[in-house]
């Protein structure tokens, strides 16, 4: 399958990691990986802060940059969740542009999904850990990943000790410009993110969003926590041997 | 001050007090888990609350139509009909009706559509004494103070400043119990019940078809202040009616159970028209109020979903800002997610324009509502509608982003410059930084950039790796 990798900005720029074990990953699963240069930014802080003109003109633009591919995969549940319900919200007024966001959005995938829906990745047999696990969902992922967000899939994984923080839908108070434009309320937010993460008594922790990484193991950091956090595309790398474990 | 500033003052000021913070998390968490709980007993939830939401929108759709039916209705059974444009005409109505009853001592059921218009003091100014029954409204009134829950009025108090207000305003012996508190405060409010002249209540549903007003209490305080003045004065919004007597069974099944967990409040009135000569008991008069204060004009604009609201207080139980600033931050009657969206379209100037912007737009409050309101979708929305009122910086610094983001070669002179910017700590993180940034760093650590981003790495060989 030719896939074309939405890497996100943020991935691009403070977690190329992420985008590398994507790579790995989708070629191990036979995909055929392509990444369109041109790409830049889905428009999200923009389209959130009521910008909508400006969103367009970057929705518009991602639109044309994947129009030749067939597949279009992010490991960005948040930017998945923009291309695929909010380009055809913004482009609604012309018809033309409404239809292309309908395709796109019909065609672009959140990775961990991608591979649970489309591939029918057996988790069991590729994903393990050595030490107990536990994960934040993005919430802009939850009408994405389904009601009970990717749990149950990771629970398919033998001998996993999955240690599921009370509240596990809880947001972590990220939410773009809202994380600097509010930045006491956001920071409340995460501490009761981190509470929850920190009570599992797990130091690994499963994030599937750049932005959530950022807000939750930036505030750890400067909380003193000793808490780690990996994509799901770094974790099967690491299993799979496509990269080097990192500490 | 500007009221951006004085926002930001009340949020400083609100997840600083250690003690609402405490009070406000317990109580909410603990009524998510009862709404979960609840609605876990209910088989066909998801298709209830679609109904609940298609009623609400039919009958948003065809307001005008079933207005005029609850008029008829309710003038058939006797009731009368005022129509009051805003909260200084509702104030006006009511203050004229207590007049010309020579009203001296109201009892109130709770009601946030009186708060909204901000009935109590008109009334004392023309020496009418009011008296809140519903016990946590009590409170909030011997005390001085506001509600900050529209569900739960006193969430941010705790029991010794209930016991010291108890004890300060009504004379009674000192003591923290909750059990001796209630009753306390009962055998003071039957007094008043013996006595008062006038009851004053909001309206929960109003069926169209029969003219019943529908009010949903824990206490009985409803039933109470309803049937023992000989006047019951019911102030209601015009987006309360609902069309048909089958359809308040959809949402009576939704509202406790969303507001506490309850299967159904402990006590459901249906009041339809005054006693009648056959009755033992109620009101000689009554009196229905219908309040617009901008509602009319919110149902002809992009946000009239916002009016499906049944007020039960879902959506700031489940809110992560709310459980972090409480209810008095958001300086309005209408606090959380839904008090920030019909607090500014209801008070349509600049004073509440951080409010749509406070949130994560994490998306619970869709979660809980009953009623299926699209929270997170109409903040953005509302974010739009009112961006040409951002500061000019803002503007500025989203509109030059938005350019730099139109070509992959300026992108990547942002990330450039992000590396060279950003003051590395020697692990690879900024601890310091300014401006904006300066808003994470006080009190987050930042990621710095690798020495390579992805698509560097991509170029580099990754593209030609197999």
């Amino acid at each position: 399958m030719n896939v074309a990798l939405f890497v996100t900005c943020l991935t691009d720029t403070f977690f190329p990691r992420v985008g590398t074990a994507v790579v790995h990953v989708l070629r191990h699963f036979g995909c055929h990986v392509e990444f369109p240069t041109e790409q830049t930014c889905c428009g999200q802080p923009a389209y959130n802060s009521g910008f909508h003109a400006e969103a367009a003109v970057l929705a518009r633009r991602m639109i044309e940059v994947f129009e030749p591919y067939e597949t279009v995969v992010s490991p960005s549940a948040s930017c998945a969740t923009m291309v695929r319900h909010h380009f055809p919200t913004l482009l609604a007024a012309d018809p033309r542009w409404h239809l292309a966001a309908q395709r796109l959005a019909g065609r672009t995938f959140e990775f961990a999904t991608f591979l649970r829906d489309r591939l029918a990745v057996d988790l069991g047999a590729c994903l393990w850990f050595d030490e107990p696990v536990t994960f934040h969902y993005p919430c802009h992922a939850r009408d994405i990943y389904g009601v009970d967000g990717l749990q149950s899939w990771l629970a398919q994984v033998p001998h996993i000790d999955l240690r599921v923080p009370e509240h596990a839908d809880l947001c972590c108070g990220f939410g773009g410009v809202f994380a600097v434009e509010h930045a006491p309320i956001s920071t409340a937010m995460v501490h009761d993110k981190l509470e929850g993460l920190a009570a599992t008594g797990a130091r690994l922790v499963l994030c599937n969003e750049g932005g959530c990484t950022m807000q939750i193991a930036g505030a750890a950091r400067r909380r003193g926590l000793p808490l780690r956090f990996k994509h799901i595309a770094e974790c099967l790398a690491e299993s799979l041997g496509l990269l080097e474990p990192e500490p | 001050m500007s009221a951006s500033d004085a926002f930001r003052a009340r949020v400083a000021k609100a997840v600083a007090d250690r003690r609402v913070v405490q009070a406000v998390h317990l109580a909410t968490w603990r009524k998510v888990s009862a709404r979960q709980a609840g609605f876990a007993l209910l088989r066909n939830a998801e298709e209830l609350r679609d109904l609940a939401s298609q009623i609400k929108q039919h009958t948003l759709e065809n307001l005008p139509q079933y207005l005029e039916q609850f008029v008829t209705q309710v003038r058939r059974v006797g009731g009368q009909i005022h129509w009051a444009k805003d909260a200084a005409a509702a104030r006006a109505i009511i203050c004229d009706l207590a007049r010309g009853y020579a009203s001296h001592l109201a009892v109130k059921v709770k009601s946030m559509t009186t708060e909204e218009v901000d009935l109590n003091h008109a009334l004392e100014a023309i020496g009418v004494r009011v008296v809140e029954t519903d016990l946590g409204e009590f409170i909030v009134q011997i005390d001085h103070d506001r509600p900050s829950h529209i569900v739960t009025p006193i969430i941010h108090k705790d029991r010794r400043q209930i016991a010291a207000a108890m004890a300060r305003e009504i004379g009674c012996e000192y003591t923290e119990d909750p059990t001796e508190l209630t009753k306390l405060a009962r055998r003071y409010l039957r007094d008043i019940f013996r006595r008062c002249d006038l009851g004053i209540s909001g309206v929960n549903f109003g069926v169209a078809e029969t003219g019943t007003i529908c009010l949903c209490t824990n206490e009985g305080n409803g039933r109470m202040s309803t049937t023992r003045p000989r006047v019951h004065i019911a102030l209601m919004g015009i987006e309360k009616v609902i069309p048909r007597m089958r359809d308040l069974a959809v949402f009576l099944k939704l509202l406790s159970r969303s507001s506490t967990g309850q299967p159904m409040g402990s006590y459901t009135t249906l009041i339809t028209g005054p006693k009648r000569p056959a009755d033992p008991d109620g009101p000689e008069r009554l009196h229905v109020v219908l309040l617009d204060n901008g509602r009319a004009d919110i149902l002809r604009g992009p946000f009239a979903e916002v009016l499906k609201c049944i007020r039960c207080g879902a959506c700031l139980n489940a809110c992560p800002v709310y459980r972090n600033i409480g209810g008095h931050a958001y300086n309005s009657v209408y606090p959380g997610p839904i008090g920030s969206l019909v607090t500014p379209l209801l008070n349509a100037d600049r004073r509440h324009d951080d409010l749509p912007r406070a949130s994560s737009l994490c998306g619970a409050c869709y979660v809980a509502c009953p009623v299926k309101i699209n929270i997170p979708d109409l903040l953005v929305k509302l974010r739009a509608a009112t961006r040409a009122r951002q500061p000019w910086g803002k503007r500025a610094a989203l509109r030059a982003w938005c350019w730099a983001m139109c070509s992959a070669s300026t992108y990547r002179q942002g990330q450039r410059l992000m590396r060279t910017f950003l003051p590395d700590d020697g692990e690879g993180w900024t601890t310091r930084g300014v401006g904006p940034l300066g808003e994470w760093t006080a009190t987050r650590d930042l990621p710095r950039p690798p020495s390579k981003s992805f698509r560097q790495l991509w170029e580099e060989g990754l593209a030609d790796e197999r």
